[in-house]
């Protein structure tokens, strides 16, 4: 029942129009682009910008080739982001995306040192910045929602070559298999069907993910199990340690009392 | 009593802690007016930086001399150590002041301070650091007031004084909760901090460390105001309570010997990187001294003790700093470094402490209460 999206970097051509939609739907900032020594801006998502291509210059069967990847929130299905959050302003929506509310959010940025991704970012410049990723053009009763009208979000839409698939979850796991299977040239991993924990946007690729600079570290499991692993001694701690300390309080004040005592007693025995 | 004058000497020195302070009181002002680029280095790259590093991390370990004294003087009432608790408490107060004003500077849409307490992030780690040091804030203020209502609002005395044991053992239990929690908030670096300092005992380990810096800083701070106030702890019972340290110390470096082992990370230590020496570093300088000192007949000496105090306290703020910056430059790159205004508001803020500390002990009964008690 959770929506995602398969987004398979063999059909990219780069032409950056999911880039471009995203931030028209979304009212984002324009921004004059500077380029580095690739054709991508910004080099990352940033403030301003909830999604990015990434153009790369391999090497494919002894030949110079060129490859691109859209970057943007992989909606994990266990978010750490959201599980970082004190305040509850990321939630995990059942529908699948992963949505920030800025009503909520105090700022303290802990979303951001805890997505494994790095993809959470801030609009610096601002007197209260907000916390700036991708959506999933989930805005339920807001102004940007797509999903919500049962639309696919705005990036795919865009795409004019298919390289971008909206559906269900486990239906597009299983085409992405399917499309390994069946052409020997993709490398055997979906990316995001197992990274920490599973995502909901899935990559299938030709080329090692690295060439994207793409974390292949990321554990299994969702990396709110660690936490988890931490806190849930918390209740025990608090009360099994409160009346400990209750019980070692008044035991020891006790205990020097006698010890008081005797040595008055014994001072009048003696 | 009650004739007795408000006083606070002015000395040089004292001039150039207000004037920190109130450099760093204008950079505060114009922070929260202005936004965060405007006086901070914090990139997307690095979202915490020196004010959560220096001032929250390391200045709630530093502090933690509040909740070791605690256990062991009102919970365990060993009844020598009685002479050093009320300073003790007033630090840690302090201490903890400080921390929330750098908690208020650092979160980007401060007027929303107050939302975490009715929308509860129960499952992140950030919130049990956040409810146990706003409660234990409130707890020591409440149990510090038993001093100030000796002297201002007098008919508060003897209701504060009937609530103390509640106050005490949940002053003394909190800190368990957060001291331990600052650590849980890196257990989510997984694969990102360095594995010399992540491991899933992290929070395990911030907290013995912040209870056995406890004592150091009570050995730094009574011969600081030993000197400044003529007021002395006799050495003795500095160094049995430095031995409490020692015993911890020993088993955090068991501990930590033995998890690196498990985890496979031991071969980490020695391959001479900034990482590894900058580890070795700290487990030297705040660890092994600071044991041999202990255990030896050099803690029976007053520049033992202190070499002790220093020794510790800075191999805690090392080890806070490595978790925070050393340990996580390979995975964020070099891209922070902290402007010349976050450097001010965090020696502002210790200024300002230094000066509270000095106006409470010239005009409230703290130093003498321990001065009775060594007494008699």
């Amino acid at each position: 029942m959770s929506k995602a999206v398969l987004v398979d970097l063999t059909k990219c051509i780069g032409c950056k129009s999911c880039q471009t939609s995203c931030k028209q739907w979304n009212d984002l900032p324009a921004i004059k682009p500077q380029f580095d020594n690739t054709l991508s801006y910004p080099a990352e998502t940033d403030g301003y910008t909830y999604t990015t291509v990434l153009h790369r210059t391999t090497e494919k069967n002894g030949q110079e080739t060129l490859r691109f990847a859209k970057r943007q929130c992989l909606h994990c299905l266990e978010p750490a982001c959201a599980s970082a959050c004190f305040a509850k302003a990321i939630q995990k929506t059942p529908e699948g995306p992963v949505v920030y509310n800025p009503d909520l959010c105090v700022g303290c940025r802990y979303c951001m040192l805890a997505c494994p991704f790095s993809i959470p970012k801030y609009d610096w410049e601002s007197v209260f910045p907000q916390i700036v990723k991708c959506q999933f053009c989930f805005d339920r009763e807001g102004t940007h929602d797509r999903i919500g009208h049962g639309m696919e979000p705005a990036c795919v839409n865009a795409c004019p070559t298919g390289c971008l698939k909206f559906g269900e979850r486990d239906e597009l796991l299983k085409e992405a298999w399917k499309r390994i299977n069946k052409y020997s040239k993709y490398i055997k991993h979906v990316y995001g069907e197992k990274e920490a924990g599973g995502t909901s946007w899935l990559y299938i690729a030709d080329v090692p993910f690295e060439t994207f600079d793409f974390r292949t570290n990321v554990p299994n499991i969702p990396l709110s199990t660690y936490s988890h692993d931490y806190l849930k001694w918390s209740p025990a701690v608090f009360i099994g340690g409160g009346a400990l300390l209750s019980a070692l309080h008044f035991y020891t004040k006790r205990r020097n009392e006698i010890a008081k005592e005797k040595d008055k007693n014994h001072d009048i025995n003696a | 009593m009650a004739a007795q004058k408000w006083s606070f000497k002015i000395t040089p020195l004292r001039i150039i802690l207000m004037l920190l302070a109130a450099l760093a009181a204008v950079i505060a002002v114009y922070r929260l007016a202005t936004g965060l680029s405007t006086v901070s280095n914090l990139n997307d790259n690095w979202p915490w930086g020196l004010w959560i590093g220096l001032d929250v991390l390391t200045g709630v370990a530093l502090a933690g001399g509040g909740y070791s004294a605690s256990l062991i003087i009102h919970i365990l009432h060993v009844e020598k150590f009685k002479p050093l608790s009320r300073s003790a408490a007033l630090t840690s107060l302090i201490g903890y002041l400080l921390v929330v004003a750098a908690l208020f500077l650092e979160i980007g849409r401060w007027y929303n301070f107050w939302v975490p307490f009715v929308s509860w992030g129960y499952h992140s780690t950030l919130f049990e650091v956040f409810m146990c040091i706003s409660l234990y804030t409130l707890v020591q203020i409440m149990e510090f007031s038993e001093i100030l209502t000796e002297r201002v609002l007098t008919f508060l005395h003897k209701p504060i004084v009937k609530i103390m044991p509640v106050l005490l053992i949940l002053g003394t239990l909190l800190p368990f909760g957060h001291q331990a929690s600052l650590g849980g908030l890196y257990l989510l670096q997984v694969g990102r901090l360095h594995p010399l300092w992540w491991t899933p005992l992290l929070p395990w380990l911030f907290l013995m460390s912040s209870f056995f810096v406890g004592p150091a800083m009570i050995t730094i701070e009574s011969s600081l105001s030993g000197r400044a106030f003529n007021h002395h702890i006799d050495k003795q019972i500095l160094r049995s309570f430095i031995r409490i340290s020692g015993y911890v110390m020993i088993a955090y470096l068991a501990i930590k010997i033995i998890d690196l082992i498990r985890l496979g990370v031991f071969g980490y230590i020695f391959e001479g990187s900034l990482e590894s020496n900058m580890f070795l570093l700290e487990m030297i300088i705040g660890v092994i001294i600071p044991i041999i000192i202990c255990f030896s007949p050099l803690s029976a000496t007053k520049k033992g003790l202190i070499t002790f105090g220093v020794f510790t306290t800075a191999g805690v703020v090392l080890n806070r700093m490595n978790v925070v910056f050393t340990g996580m430059y390979k995975a964020l790159g070099s891209g922070y470094f902290p402007a010349w205004t976050e450097w001010a508001v965090s020696a502002g803020l210790i200024a300002g402490g230094i000066l509270l500390y000095l106006f409470i002990v010239e005009n409230f009964n703290i130093l003498e209460y321990d001065k009775k008690y060594q007494t008699a």
